[in-house]
């Protein structure tokens, strides 16, 4: 160390020499470079950025310095502590990112562990069939209709066309409730529903009416005593057999696709005139695209519509129904009926609360 | 019904025959559904008629064999095996040849079996694909034919079989008659049609005939058919037909009454002329009689059975089934034809009450051409006569007064209107003619163009404009009929209450509840299982007359029991945590029951008498319903399984009220099935609309449910539509948090004591939430610790914490006025 008067060249002062910083740059690169992480990096700072760092040191020694080398060993200098902080903070970034990368490493977790704490829960494929068909027809502007289940002979029978004799009313295909002579059976159809709207609204009516129905078959892969059904029915001015036509199509393409329609086959039904067997071209049918039968429809009898008070000189109607346990079964291939009805929550679950 | 095309198109006039295909084709077309098509054969190789020479019985066997001798050709006869033995030497038989392949690839080889070389086989109906008959081998009436002839010819086997299936109002497509009729139709062919055949002037009645109730038996007429040779065998014609038709060959008068029925669609009843004491009388049974039927049971009749009756008593239960005592017998030689119109309801009701189908009551169950009864008994008469040598006797009975179809009167382009399709010119009479109908067509006073259709005997189903109608569309063809939309009317779509039970019945699926549907049928002895007590109203119940399993014959006033089993086979197949529910209609009884009125048709029913009908109807709210059972949540990796407790339940309760759109209040209850000390009934204000909580241990054990199972019920039909519109107002203000505990009386409702502290903590008390329920030693015996956390704000600024401590000190003045509650230190 010399005198702070000495007039001392100052290539002469070791520490302020191009290479004596030039190695305390390097020392300090290669010590941030060596540090395995921030604490070690934070360990080895004093050494290279520190008051007692060699930069530092250095610095000290311009005020010595003639006023004409000051300038230059000060730019020197400069550079030079620059250079380590530089080192430092690259470092520093660098050790960072490894630092905040090893921890988010460190807390992985194996994501495909299961997470059914509370078990899928799953709405009846009949129920969402039964709502994706009434939103079908809501979208073409119909309302959807309701009745009771249990149900007078009256709407379920007589206001329909059925004579007093039709083989149907017989206890061999339908529920009656005590007293013998209660005139009331469980619904065997949808159908009465029409004649309850009928004379609750005036034309026009469109409505459409799922429900739950019931019949005395024997539970069996393809029967249940107690089904579900869809029923159409439109009232109107100029009604033909073509709109009812034209209706099945657009429901057959909602509910089977674009390549779906329907076909008509004559047939007989107390509560429609004429009358007809639906059947639908099913594409993805096993083994093949084919018809499917569907179910049934009809021009509404005139004599339905006179038992409700309506001119079957003025309008006209048509009315269809389906069963929905039957839709269910082709269109997704269900080989036994029993399993929509016994309430096996494994039958239901897959369904989501889509159909 | 089966029927041969060969019968079918006997009568028809084609260029060239359609093949079966095409038949089958058209009767769907037209509306006759077809079951099924057999096509015969399925034989190749040699099968030749043959005549059995010389039988050998083998007695050594298990069962009776025979080594039978039989010509098969000229000078050649073949040994051959048959294990049949209803045949006799002499007898003509069908031989199939060694070579020969029967149905079903049965290749015929000569073979040694028992002891001997077979060469050949005698043949039975079913095994050459000709029907169901395998009661033994066929055995061809005598001089049918000559050894070696070719038997393929014979047997009719490049013939073809169609099943159809006739919707009940055609009742006249139960015969090659009418089935024939509508092949002409499908077709455009002429067609002859043998029911409209003339039959000669009776003279004189063959015996007197009463008919007592006119409602019973439109007509009756009779024929007598005397010197029948009873030996005399179904000409083999007649008994393949037969046997195509599924109808086995009994004898030869039996035999014609029910050919003739095939070909006619009139059922006949051959009685034996000697047994029948004086004239008949046709009558309603009386209470009392009994019947032995021709299948040798005897029958108590019913005061609603339609008998016919000789001086002797009943001897026919009419159009269903006739007696022992005057049955056709293999020495009778006088024969007794009648064919007759019966109610076709009366009938119904007799073949089920004495569950005797026949293939006659199906024919009148339908109704029978009114003008075919004197045809039918005609061709009856003649077939004996040619091969019974019998004498038809000159006289003919024919009583009643059967009614004729009244004319129909349509405007002639109805169909047209009906169909949304312009027919052609000339296309509604001409077809309306093709079914049968005299047509006229007319000019009404407004200058319409009228069309009037006497319907046929034979179409009495056709009534009214609609039925022509149909007739028209269905013949035209339905695939004619173009694809048009109606325009849409203006819908008013969903109902709110429709929206919002798919919102509860999806917020209970997201919310890990499985949809079931049980049945609504429950067996009464369950409520006595969920201990409900003698008076409870739910034991009121409709009952089933015809259930299907007799015990169950309850419709369900409650949705908890089916639940319940759905929750048991569950549980029966190994799954363990369960959350099921179910949204149905229940059937509640009314505390009087109003009977239903008479109500007649043809117009609409006063406003009273369809009031007075749907009063006469139980209610039925639409309830929802969910058990949970076992852990609701389920053991893991993550740990140890959350077993379901009575909050799971309530939770669904509120779950159901949020979707529902109401916010439901819960207070203690008590309440079968559920435990007394954990039961909630949830209100709507206070209206009570259902219950929640634990069921009852004792319910739990005695159905054999998991401990601490859980059910809730609510009436969503109770609930109100609430027209809830919410406008709430956000602040952006900061907010102040305190905490408060308070203590008070163990069996304060913790739900009463945050709404007093909410109303107490007024408008600046945002929320409140309870985080802490203490009781023990530090708050005293009977005394527990509620500790919510308050959360208050101001809309307009910034609060102070003085104005949140103040409110919350008169949140807690509040409670300590109501409850005496004690701010906890």
């Amino acid at each position: 160390m010399s005198g702070a008067n000495d007039p001392y060249d100052p290539k002469q002062v070791a520490a302020l020499s191009p290479e004596a910083l030039e190695a305390a740059v390097g020392q300090a690169r290669e010590a941030f470079a060596k540090a395995a992480d921030l604490d070690e990096l934070a360990a080895v700072k004093p050494s290279h950025l520190g008051d007692r760092s060699p930069v530092l040191l250095a610095r000290r020694e311009i005020g010595a310095l003639p006023p004409a080398a000051k300038a230059d060993a000060g730019k020197r200098v400069n550079e030079a502590q620059n250079a380590v902080k530089l080192a430092f903070e690259e470092r520093r970034a660098r050790l960072q990112i490894e630092r905040d990368e090893r921890v988010l490493r460190d807390e992985t977790v194996d994501v495909t562990l299961p997470w059914d704490r509370v078990p899928r829960g799953a709405r009846h494929p009949i129920s969402t069939l039964a709502e994706r068909i009434a939103d079908v027809f809501v979208a073409m502007g119909y309302e959807v209709a309701e009745g009771p289940e249990l149900e007078t002979e009256w709407f379920n029978f007589d206001a329909l066309n059925f004579g007093k004799d039709h083989p149907a009313r017989s206890m061999q295909d339908t529920f009656y409730v005590a007293p013998a002579d209660s005139g009331l059976v469980l619904r065997t159809h949808t159908s009465p529903v029409q004649a309850r709207t009928l004379l609750d609204r005036e034309p026009p009516v469109y409505v459409v009416c799922p429900g739950r129905t019931f019949r005395t078959d024997e539970l069996d892969a393809t029967h249940t005593p107690v089904f579900h059904q869809v029923e159409g029915l439109a009232v109107d001015k100029g009604l033909t057999m073509a709109h009812l036509k034209g209706t099945l199509d657009a429901f057959a393409r909602a509910m089977f696709g674009e390549d779906s329609k329907t076909r008509l086959r004559p047939s007989f039904f107390p509560f429609t005139e004429p009358s007809a067997e639906v059947d639908v071209w099913f594409p993805e049918k096993k083994g093949g695209a084919g018809w499917v039968e569907w179910g049934g429809c009809g021009m509404v009898n005139p004599n339905v519509l006179r038992n409700c008070g309506i001119d079957p000189d003025v309008y006209s109607g048509f009315a269809f129904g389906m069963g929905l346990e039957r839709t269910l079964q082709f269109r997704n291939g269900l080989p036994d009926m029993r399993d929509m009805v016994e309430g096996d929550v494994r039958f239901t679950q897959p369904f989501g609360t889509e159909a | 019904m089966r029927i041969p095309v060969t019968w079918l198109v006997e009568n028809l006039e084609f260029a060239e025959n359609p093949t079966p295909d095409q038949l089958a084709e058209a009767f769907v077309r037209i509306g006759i559904e077809v079951e099924d098509v057999h096509q015969l054969g399925g034989v190749t190789g040699p099968l030749v008629a043959g005549r059995v020479v010389e039988i050998e019985e083998l007695t050594e066997f298990k069962k009776p064999i025979r080594y039978c001798q039989v010509e098969v050709g000229p000078d050649q006869v073949n040994g051959i095996v048959c294990g049949a033995s209803n045949f006799r030497e002499g007898d003509t038989v069908v031989v199939a040849l060694p070579g020969a392949v029967l149905p079903g690839d049965f290749t015929i080889a000569a073979r040694k079996t028992y002891g001997k070389t077979s060469n050949g086989m005698i043949c039975s109906a079913r095994e050459l694909g000709l029907g169901d008959d395998h009661a033994g081998i066929m055995v061809l009436p005598s001089g049918t034919a000559q050894p070696g002839d070719d038997a393929m010819e014979l047997l009719g086997l490049g013939d073809t079989v169609i099943e159809v299936a006739p919707t009940p109002d055609r009742g006249y497509a139960f015969s090659v008659r009418g089935l024939a009729r509508e092949i002409a139709c499908a077709f455009d062919v002429p067609y002859r049609d043998p029911g409209t055949a003339e039959v000669p002037e009776g003279e004189g009645e063959v015996l007197p005939v009463h008919i007592e109730d006119q409602a019973a038996c439109s007509r009756f007429v009779a024929r007598r058919v005397s010197g029948v040779d009873p030996t005399a065998p179904t000409p083999w014609w007649m008994r393949r037909r037969l046997m195509l038709a599924g109808i086995r060959s009994i004898s030869l008068p039996v035999d014609v009454t029910n050919y003739v029925m095939l070909e006619l669609g009139q059922p006949l009843h051959a009685f034996d002329a000697s047994s029948v004491k004086g004239g008949l009388v046709v009558r309603r049974a009386v209470a009392g009689e009994k019947l032995t039927t021709l299948d040798e049971q005897v029958r108590a009749l019913d005061p609603d059975d339609i008998v016919i009756a000789d001086d002797s008593g009943v001897i026919s239960l009419a159009g269903v089934m006739g007696g022992a005592s005057t049955e056709v017998g293999a020495d009778s030689t006088d024969i007794l034809l009648e064919a007759a119109n019966w109610d076709p309801a009366s009938i119904a009701r007799t073949v089920r009450r004495h569950k005797l189908p026949s293939e006659a009551a199906k024919r009148f169950e339908r109704t029978v051409d009114a003008a075919l009864a004197p045809v039918a008994l005609e061709r009856a008469a003649r077939l004996l006569d040619m091969f019974a040598d019998g004498s038809i006797k000159p006289g003919r009975t024919d009583v009643g007064a059967p009614s004729l179809p009244a004319p129909v009167t349509m405007p002639i382009d109805l169909p047209d209107r009906v169909a949304g399709v312009r027919y052609g010119r000339g296309v509604t009479a001409r077809r309306l003619g093709q079914i049968g109908c005299q047509v006229e067509v007319t000019t009404g006073d407004d200058g319409a163009t009228m069309v009037t259709a006497v319907p046929p005997t034979w179409r009495t189903d056709l009534t009214q404009p609609a039925d022509l109608v149909e007739e028209v569309l269905r013949l035209e063809g339905y695939d004619t009929i173009p694809s048009t939309l109606p325009p849409a009317p203006a819908g008013r779509g969903l109902t709110e209450q429709q929206r919002r039970r798919r919102t509860v019945s999806r917020a209970l699926a997201e919310n890990g509840f499985v949809e079931v549907k049980p049945f609504p049928f429950v067996a009464p002895t369950v409520f006595d299982a969920l201990g409900l007590p003698a008076d409870d109203v739910r034991r009121t119940v409709v009952t089933v007359l015809n259930p299907l399993e007799s015990d169950k014959n309850a419709l369900a006033t409650t949705l908890v029991p089916g639940l319940l089993e759905t929750v048991q086979r569950n549980l029966a197949r190994g799954q363990k945590d369960l959350a099921v529910y179910t949204i149905a209609q229940v059937t509640l009884p009314r505390a009087q029951q109003v009977p239903v009125p008479e109500v007649g048709v043809g117009e609409r029913p006063t406003d009273a008498q369809v009031a007075s009908l749907l009063a006469a109807l139980p209610q039925q709210p639409v309830h929802v319903a969910a058990v949970l059972a076992g852990d609701r949540e389920q053991v893991g990796w993550w740990g140890k399984g959350r077993p379901t407790d009575w909050a799971d339940a309530v939770r669904a309760a509120r779950l159901v009220g949020q979707a529902y759109g109401v916010e439901l209040t819960v207070v203690a209850s008590d309440l079968a099935p559920w435990h007394p000390g954990r039961c909630a009934e949830l209100r709507v204000g206070d209206w009570p609309v259902g219950h929640a909580g634990e069921l009852h241990p004792k319910v739990v054990e005695a159905l054999g449910l998991p401990k601490r199972t859980v059910a809730l019920e609510l009436d969503l039909d109770a609930m109100p539509l609430t027209d809830d519109r919410p406008a709430p107002i956000v602040s952006a203000y900061p907010p102040v948090l305190l905490d408060v505990a308070v203590v008070v009386p163990q069996e304060v409702p913790a739900e009463q004591v945050a709404r007093v502290l909410r109303g107490g903590g007024g408008a600046l008390l945002e929320d409140i939430r309870l985080f802490d329920v203490y009781s023990g030693d530090q708050v005293g015996e009977g005394k527990r610790s509620l500790a919510y956390s308050l959360r208050f704000r101001a809309p307009d600024r910034t609060l102070t914490v003085e104005e949140a401590t103040a409110a919350r000190d008169a949140a807690v003045a509040a409670a300590a006025e109501r409850f005496g509650a004690v701010l906890r230190g």
